[in-house]
């Protein structure tokens, strides 16, 4: 397997990295199959007393685990404490405003409501000390009630003091309590201003999938950012109906997104109606075809097209079907259509059709072949549709840089290529190298012998 | 590895007490349901689950049957039904679903829900709400960390990420103080604690609580140096591709929970579950070492090998039994686990000398040096329209962004529309979650002084252009990570050799192309003992540092091994190659560090996580 050196060997000798290429002609890969190979033949020197005697361990999910598990060797931590004093400082991280309240936080929780109510109430680990020896039941629930907040002022604080706290369960806990007691006005029109408690009630409301407080919440609260909208088309995702998908993305049409977005869910549903007419006329047209074809619901606009160019490559534009009409009507770019157009038709095998490809972008005298693609990019795409070498080589021929050029073409077998190649370059030495690599006695090496005798080529070397 | 080691790295503490605290806490919690049981377990958990206990201490404990959660109706016919779940409403409404089928047929049964690492309010409204609170018991579980190695431990939450920075609920900030307070309080008193980004602060406060309501006891402190960072701080490092081995294999293989599945490409037979820690002799030499390092040492070790059989050769009865009964097991688990990793590394070999990816990576090192951008670009827009891999051209659409402080708004748009014809018009909400995350951004139109700056920074020389930064820093608003890479100096001259042998910086991780960002903070402010003189990398940053000394600890000798040993937690997850750049730190520098993480990640996981095609 031989790599586009040139290629790399361009990037790394312009840039710092030499040391590491992942080239695998390099030396190292050579030992490494070396270490291999040694490898292998001790398994068969040691073979005959085997690994049986290690208990074969299995997981939790049945699964046998290698035997190279971690050995847990437990030993208990020693224990030495005695008393001292707590230690480290406070940072400031969100200071709350208490101007605005006649209320002390400290007095809210520890007194003047219910001696009771505790933020640490709601989280009993907060208690908790871990000690090794720690084996005590410690999950006796207090029940804590927050009927005794009542007034909006009351709950308000409760809540920007447990914002205060960073702590998201209890956030969570008093939103649960507020979404519960407040109307849906008054909720939200105080969360608008309260960015983490709205988070939060949003992550909420998300996970219970309450989709209908969800969008409310986000039509109140988010004007600017079309979290609504985007909340909203985002259910076509769970519609499996592709009639009804459509006719929900054609609903989303009407959503005041960004202008950017509204055209993409434009494309979007013409493309799934768009979908759902060539499946349906497909469908009822392959029913005498053997080999079924890929189904194109709910697939990306490329993945459509490519279909359209496999089997609906000639139709006229007229047809909604036809390559050239998908790509007017979602305004695909010249070169976007040129690729997906290239490996369709090269996957088919249909050489003239990719040859066509080309030609035709050059109608002053079809001599030269043009691509809005590298060349070396094209042959990758038709390498990996497995193109002949007749056919690769013209296209290998067409690669500007001509280290770049031999490199593919002596991946390729493009003897021919190669040859010239080093005939233009008038390197004799790679030449001379290049004619142990084919084939003895084979029209490449007459060539090649031929060029070596030809007196008339000045050779650098 | 092959550089010189400073010798006086102190030893690290023993982590295996944590795993035998949650294995003791989780028999004593099945215990509280006295007769045989039935335990359901949440998908995720089952691998942690198994680093803890294994299924004979479960039986021991009168579990009888043992199901996954899988969201469907049950088939147990026991009397109680245990469920050790995370505190997720979707499950709580199942097992709500489950009591409630019960109910209709006149079952009777008991239910109990373990949560773990704890319970949520949220969770027991659910219980609530559908009728069978008070049917059905809960617990807590508090297993906050999990040791995956001797270095690295894990509170496996990868949603903390996701639910932090883009849903913005904090429900895993108290969590992440409680693990802290655990370590505290097994490991410490911590002396100092130094930690950047929002959610640390929060952390750090949450901590702080703990330790201040809980009893204090002192003892012989064994770690000293807190620091923490929240995962924005740097996004560029987890979207690097991973170059060292232990990176590679996760990036390809996925580790899992310290876990990886070779597949038959590997293992030729049948795929094969292996552990992958310190205790693999053969990995931990290689596991920090660049890739392209890996196959010399693997061939030495070869060689090694064969020499320690060819011993037997000549060998008497006598010596031949005491080299059976000695040595001959060790080389053989040697020999297993070699052809192993050679395996494993003949198939990373085969995907990584793919043309696709040698570009990937020119691209990568592009965008970080800040040099042939448009060609970058060029490069992606080819890469999105002939649909290859769509994780990877998230992967550089992020990069692109992050590196250039957003694109420019004919790159955005093009290259959106480019992606959403590419992989599908549903990405929209992909896009919308990257914008808000700051991940993928459109530079506004007052930001194109940064644009000039970077330009006119190509143009000059470097000391020229650092005068001009410190002109232009006071007006720009946005953390620029070209600023901050010229600050602290990752991306290193280009015109020196980089020898990935002897690596002389952390930049040997990314083939010495980029010292990561978190672990260069690290390392300066380790240096500097807090943010003095990093002011204008703080700012960079968008503030939120911080830098405490404890009462306690400051006095006893700053020199002591517990102020070497330094645990870094990540909030939001960190990767494989940020732990090994910490290592490579730590030989250097005669520290030992301990990587807390709410997850190990990778550029796939950060972004996956972050996909809004998901209904």
């Amino acid at each position: 397997m031989m790599k586009s050196k040139a290629d790399e060997e361009d990037y790394w000798n312009s840039s710092k990295f030499k040391a590491f290429t992942f080239d695998d002609e390099d030396d190292e890969f050579s030992t490494l199959k070396e270490s291999k190979r040694t490898v292998n033949s001790i398994r068969c020197l040691v073979e005959e007393d085997d690994d049986k005697e290690e208990v074969e361990k299995v997981s939790w999910n049945g699964e046998p685990v290698s035997s190279n598990s971690w050995s847990v060797s437990e030993t208990a931590a020693s224990n030495q404490r005695a008393e001292r004093e707590p230690a480290f400082p406070k940072i400031n991280t969100v200071t709350i405003s208490k101007s605005h309240s006649g209320y002390s936080l400290s007095s809210l929780f520890k007194g003047e409501t219910d001696g009771k109510v505790s933020l640490t109430a709601f989280s009993d680990s907060s208690v908790r000390l871990y000690a090794p020896e720690l084996r005590k039941p410690k999950s006796e629930y207090k029940v804590v009630s927050l009927e005794k907040f009542r007034s909006l002022q009351d709950k308000l604080l409760l809540l920007d003091s447990c914002v205060a706290a960073h702590d998201g369960n209890v956030i969570t806990a008093v939103l649960i309590y507020l979404k519960r007691t407040l109307s849906k006005e008054v909720l939200f029109r105080e969360l608008e201003p309260r960015q983490t408690a709205l988070s939060h009630l949003i992550h909420y409301l998300t996970e219970t999938r309450d989709q209908r407080l969800l969008l409310e919440l986000l039509r109140y609260t988010c004007l600017t950012c079309f979290c609504f909208q985007l909340l909203q088309y985002k259910e076509h995702l769970s519609i499996a109906d592709e009639n009804k998908r459509r006719d929900f993305l054609k609903s989303c049409l009407s959503l005041p997104f960004s202008p950017e977005d509204s055209s993409h869910v434009q494309d979007h549903y013409t493309l799934m109606e768009r979908q759902v007419i060539i499946e349906t006329t497909d469908r009822r047209a392959e029913r005498g075809e053997k080999v079924e074809r890929a189904l194109i619901l709910n697939m990306p606009l490329i993945t459509t097209l490519s279909y359209c160019c496999l089997y609906h490559y000639s139709e006229s534009e007229g047809t909604f079907s036809s390559p050239l009409n998908i790509r007017q009507t979602f305004k695909i770019s010249e070169k976007q259509f040129f690729v997906t157009a290239l490996g369709a038709r090269a996957k088919l095998k249909a050489w003239s059709d990719v040859d066509a490809l080309f030609t035709s972008r050059n109608w002053l005298g079809f001599t030269r072949k043009k691509s809005p693609l590298g060349f070396q990019r094209v042959v990758d795409i038709l390498q990996k549709n497995s193109a002949p070498t007749q056919v690769l080589q013209d296209y290998v021929a067409l690669v500007d840089d001509a280290e770049l050029r031999i490199t593919l073409a002596q991946k390729h077998k493009c003897h021919d290529i190669v040859i010239n190649t080093y005939r233009d370059l008038k390197d004799r030495q790679q030449l001379l190298g290049y004619r142990g690599k084919v084939e003895r006695g084979s029209g490449e090496e007459r060539k090649i012998d031929e060029l070596l005798n030809n007196l008339q080529i000045r050779w650098k070397n | 590895m092959a550089h010189s080691a400073r010798r006086d790295c102190p030893e690290l503490p023993d982590f295996s007490l944590l795993k035998r605290l949650a294995r003791d806490r989780l028999i004593y919690l099945l215990e509280q349901l006295p007769g045989k049981k039935d335990l359901f377990i949440e998908a995720d958990l089952m691998s942690s689950l198994d680093r803890i206990a294994n299924v004979s201490t479960l039986k021991q404990h009168e579990v009888d049957k043992l199901y996954k959660v899988e969201y469907r109706p049950v088939v147990s016919t026991s009397d109680q039904l245990c469920f050790l779940i995370r505190p997720r409403i979707q499950t709580v409404k199942w097992i709500c679903d489950v009591a409630n089928a019960d109910k209709a047929v006149g079952r009777l049964r008991k239910y109990h829900i373990i949560f773990t690492p704890q319970k949520f309010f949220a969770c027991e409204a659910v219980l609530e709400e559908q009728g069978i609170f008070g049917d059905v018991t809960t617990d807590e579980w508090s297993f906050y960390l999990l040791p995956l190695d001797d270095d690295v431990i894990s509170l496996e939450l990868p949603e903390f990420f996701r639910d932090n920075f883009l849903a913005g609920d904090q429900r895993w900030v108290r969590t992440a103080g409680s693990a802290l307070h655990l370590l505290h309080t097994l490991y410490g008193p911590f002396s100092k604690v130094y930690g950047i980004g929002r959610f640390s602060k929060m952390a750090y406060e949450s901590w702080r609580e703990q330790v201040e309501e809980g009893e204090q006891r002192a003892r012989q402190a064994e770690i000293g140096t807190v620091f923490l960072i929240d995962r924005d701080v740097d996004y560029v490092t987890p979207l690097c591709s991973q170059v060292v081995y232990e990176g590679l294999v996760d990036d390809i293989f996925r580790i899992k929970c310290g876990c990886v599945e070779f597949g038959t490409e590997v293992t030729s037979d049948k795929s094969l579950k292996v552990m992958l820690n310190s205790q693999d002799k053969v990995f931990n030499e290689i596991r920090n070492e660049h890739f392209s390092n890996v196959f010399g040492l693997l061939s030495q070790k070869a060689r090694n090998l064969q020499t320690a059989y060819d011993k037997r050769r000549g060998m008497d009865i006598k010596q031949m039994k005491t080299f059976v009964s000695d040595e001959l097991k060790g080389l053989k688990q040697e020999h297993r686990l070699l052809s192993l990793h050679i395996s494993a590394s003949e198939s990373i070999m085969k995907k990584k000398t793919q043309q696709d990816f040698q570009e990937l990576l020119k691209t990568e090192h592009s965008l970080l040096e800040g040099f042939e951008i448009r060609e970058s670009i060029c490069f992606l827009e080819e890469h999105i329209i002939r649909q290859v891999n769509m994780m990877e051209s998230l992967r550089l659409l992020c990069l692109l962004s992050i590196t250039e402080n957003g694109l420019l708004p004919k790159d955005y748009r093009s290259l959106k529309a480019h992606f959403l014809q590419s992989y599908g018009a549903e990405h929209l909400l992909t896009f919308s979650n990257l914008r808000q995350l700051g991940l993928l951004v459109e530079q506004p139109a007052g930001e194109t002084l940064t644009v000039m700056e970077s330009r006119v920074g190509k143009l000059v020389n470097d000391k020229t252009a650092g005068k001009l930064t410190g002109a232009f820093s006071s007006l720009a608003k946005k953390s620029n990570f070209r600023a901050l890479s010229r600050k602290l100096n990752l991306v290193p001259k280009s015109d020196e050799e980089y020898d990935l042998r002897v690596p002389r910086d952390m930049a040997y991780i990314f083939s010495g192309a980029y010292v990561p960002l978190s672990c260069k903070l690290v390392e300066q402010v380790l240096e500097r003992d807090g943010w003095t003189g990093l002011e204008e990398v703080t700012k960079l940053l968008n503030g939120q540092e911080f830098a405490v000394t404890g009462s306690i600890g400051a006095d006893s000798s700053t020199k002591s091994d517990a102020q070497r040993i330094v645990i870094v937690v990540f909030l939001g997850g960190c990767t494989f190659s940020e732990i090994s750049a910490l290592r490579f730190l730590g030989r250097e520098k005669g520290y030992k560090f301990i990587v807390v993480t709410t997850a190990i990640t990778n550029s796939s996981r950060l972004i996956e996580s972050l996909l809004g095609n998901i209904a």
